[in-house]
């Protein structure tokens, strides 16, 4: 998966949990910069991303993501096409 | 409206939970409020968050108080103003291995060590529940605890005294048993849940390490939709009917094409086991009082036909209806939801074709169709759904087949008589009318929470507040229970009233809906009338507040006499009726006061 299909697919599981399709990502892109992202919603934001990129962050690197940009280079790096599931809500 | 049902996207789910619940409130559903504590001894953060997506599913809107991070022992011992002033309606307490806090036996600790240790620690849980109960009057929902996910003795761990694992078993099957001896006291089972979703992944330490969480994220969905089927049931949710269909669901293969012996049902062949499987399941549900109906696309004789194959477990006697014809499903959901009394919400249809499941779920509102895909997985597809979650359970579940087919024997013999009168009098009816007691407890408060359409104001109590009631010196209180010359119907209407200077202000009338139109409730207004001027009351007064349910009430204190004396503009009456020379209306259930044996 290259840098552009990692940022689609990824700002589209921004705004699905932080509910807001205003949201845009970018490598400076931090906690500080969106309004609901506190540590309780990070749990929520990191478990989603790797159900959709079909991956797991390692605890190490849960704890040392400094900003999206770091983040994207991982996924660059391990994501997987999520197979696809049947169930949709709403 | 439900649109969450097993099997589902736990991760889809938790993703797009702001959205999901966003949409779920602006359906218009009328939901039930309530107030939930959860008081954890790990995080709980998106415990609650999912537990309020699929509360809001199944009708009911929740506000949470959330305990500061382990904080349960505290607020559960000691309180705090935030929680006491909470009020809660069902109290959580989220506890886990993590929660054990007696040093677990070592080998070189002896039997009565260890037994002292596991009484120390089951004393602090019995402490919290005796003093929890005590002070908040209300249910109390407890984890069990999940298996180690680690054996230092291996498998050896299970059985000698000195494993983790035999400890941890030991300290459930404690908790067992004060779970079998207070009423009001519930376990949420995740052991079983987490050997269901795999304890390995479910005891991922870095959840722990990370989060102070003491499941993995991934589980939690399956957490909060188990633990949800547990409130859901105590305040009325379930679901009471089974309407099924035949042709690949209760057998293989279609008895109109196939012919009697061209079904798989018995033992012949894998499909005849998974389908005989599936039977058994299905009638084991009769003995939780959950009716059982056909709903099948054949000619009637030829549902019969299958029904009476010498090999099949479910019988035609099995079933309270038999609807099988050509008409959409629908329809016949909606008739057999009438005949029988009951809402068609309260209907879950079970059918292994997506294009009835879909009419039948846009026709009939609030109905329950699971996706029945394979044979081998329908057994899954419902038991995990909960539909029929049993946290209470009274005698009249265990027969009411039989009193819904007395029913319509009752109703047959009614079509002989042209005088209604003369009728009701043929029925011999003898009714049972009598203060609250310990015995009928279970039952008054069960047929409280789900009597929706004949109920006057539709004020909802858990076991505790209904003792409380029970117990005051300042209400009147009645259950009647109906016999006749079929059967007995059990007890089948509660009646509350307040003491309220010289009137007596009825708080709750209910009735079940299979004795309607038997006077039952004439009989219960006079005894309500001869206890309240016993007590020297002068007056009877009510209010009649509207539901999406319960219009056949709308008029029910106009019926009695009673005049109205104000009206509001949602509907909301109150009305009132002077005692002096009050005439019994009664006339053909013979009433006793005494205790029905």
């Amino acid at each position: 998966m290259n840098r552009d299909q990692v940022y689609e697919k990824l700002e589209a599981v921004f705004q699905d949990v932080f509910d807001d399709d205003s949201i845009r990502l970018s490598d400076r892109t931090t906690a500080n910069d969106i309004e609901d992202w506190d540590s309780l919603n990070h749990i929520t934001l990191i478990s989603a991303i790797e159900d959709e990129f079909h991956m797991s962050f390692t605890m190490g690197e849960t704890s040392t993501m400094k900003d999206v940009g770091e983040m994207v280079d991982i996924l660059c790096e391990r994501a997987q096409e999520k197979p696809k599931k049947k169930r949709r809500f709403f | 409206m439900s649109v969450i049902s097993y099997p589902f996207d736990g991760q889809e789910l938790m993703k797009r939970r702001r959205s999901i619940k966003r949409k779920l409130k602006e359906d218009g559903t009328a939901r039930l409020p309530k107030k939930i504590a959860v008081l954890g001894g790990s995080t709980t953060h998106d415990i609650i968050e999912m537990m309020d997506l699929f509360l809001l599913d199944q009708g009911i809107e929740a506000e949470f108080y959330e305990s500061e991070y382990n904080r349960f022992f505290q607020d559960a011992m000691f309180g705090n103003e935030e929680l006491d002033s909470f009020h809660p309606d069902i109290i959580f307490i989220h506890t886990s291995l993590r929660n054990i806090t007696v040093p677990f036996p070592r080998m070189t600790d002896s039997a009565e060590e260890i037994e002292a240790r596991l009484e120390e620690q089951y004393g602090l849980f019995e402490a919290i529940w005796e003093n929890i109960s005590a002070k908040y009057q209300c249910p109390v929902i407890q984890n069990n605890f999940e298996l180690p996910a680690w054996r230092l003795l291996g498998n050896r761990d299970a059985y000698d005294i000195h494993g983790r694992t035999h400890f941890v078993q030991a300290l459930n099957q404690k908790f067992y048993e004060y779970a079998s001896t207070h009423p009001g006291f519930y376990i949420h089972d995740i052991q079983f849940l987490s050997a269901s979703y795999g304890l390995e992944q479910w005891s991922q330490p870095q959840y722990w390490y990370m989060y102070k969480y003491a499941l993995c994220i991934d589980a939690i969905p399956e957490f909060a939709f188990n633990l949800v089927n547990i409130i859901k049931s105590i305040f009325g949710k379930n679901k009471k009917v089974l309407a099924l269909d035949l042709d690949n669901t209760l057998w293989g293969g279609v008895v109109g094409d196939d012919g009697v012996e061209g079904i798989a049902i018995g033992h012949e062949n894998a499909q005849a086991e998974a389908y005989t499987e599936f039977q058994s399941y299905i009638k084991a549900h009769k003995d939780l009082g959950v009716l059982l109906t056909v709903c099948s696309k054949n000619e009637e004789e030829n549902a019969l036909a299958g029904l009476n194959h010498p090999d099949t477990t479910l019988r035609p006697d099995d079933f309270t209806m038999i609807t099988a014809n050509w008409e959409n499903k629908d329809r016949n959901i909606m008739n057999q939801a009438q005949m029988l009394d009951l809402l068609p919400e309260s209907f879950v249809f079970v059918d292994d074709n997506p294009a009835e499941r879909t009419i039948v779920e846009q026709n009939v509102p609030g109905i329950a169709a699971p996706e029945m895909e394979g044979v081998e997985n329908y057994i899954s597809i419902l038991d995990r759904n909960g539909y029929f979650e049993v946290t209470s359970f009274s005698k009249e579940d265990l027969k009411r087949t039989e009193l819904y087919k007395e029913n319509m024997k009752r109703a047959v013999q009614k079509a002989a008589f042209s005088d209604y009168g003369e009728y009701l009098d043929s029925l011999e009816m003898t009714a049972y009318i009598r203060d609250f007691d310990k015995v009928a407890m279970q039952r008054i408060t069960q047929l409280t929470n789900k009597s929706n359409q004949f109920n006057v104001t539709t004020k909802r109590y858990t076991l505790e507040e209904m003792e409380q009631t029970a117990a005051d010196p300042d209400s009147i209180r009645l259950y009647g229970r109906l016999i006749d010359k079929f059967g007995d119907n059990g007890i089948v209407s509660v009646v509350i009233g307040e003491k309220d200077g010289e009137a007596l202000n009825i708080v709750l009338w209910l009735m079940s809906c299979r004795v309607l139109k038997r006077d039952m409730e004439l009989a219960m207004l006079d005894e309500l009338a001869a206890k309240a001027s016993e007590a020297g009351l002068k007056k009877l007064k009510g209010w009649y507040y509207p539901t999406a349910k319960n219009n056949m009430v709308r008029g029910l204190y106009e019926s009695f006499g009673f005049s109205k004396v104000e009206e509001k503009e949602d509907g909301s009456a109150l009305w009132e009726l002077d005692l002096a020379g009050y005439q019994n209306k009664n006339t053909h259930i013979n009433v006793t006061r005494e205790v029905f044996e």
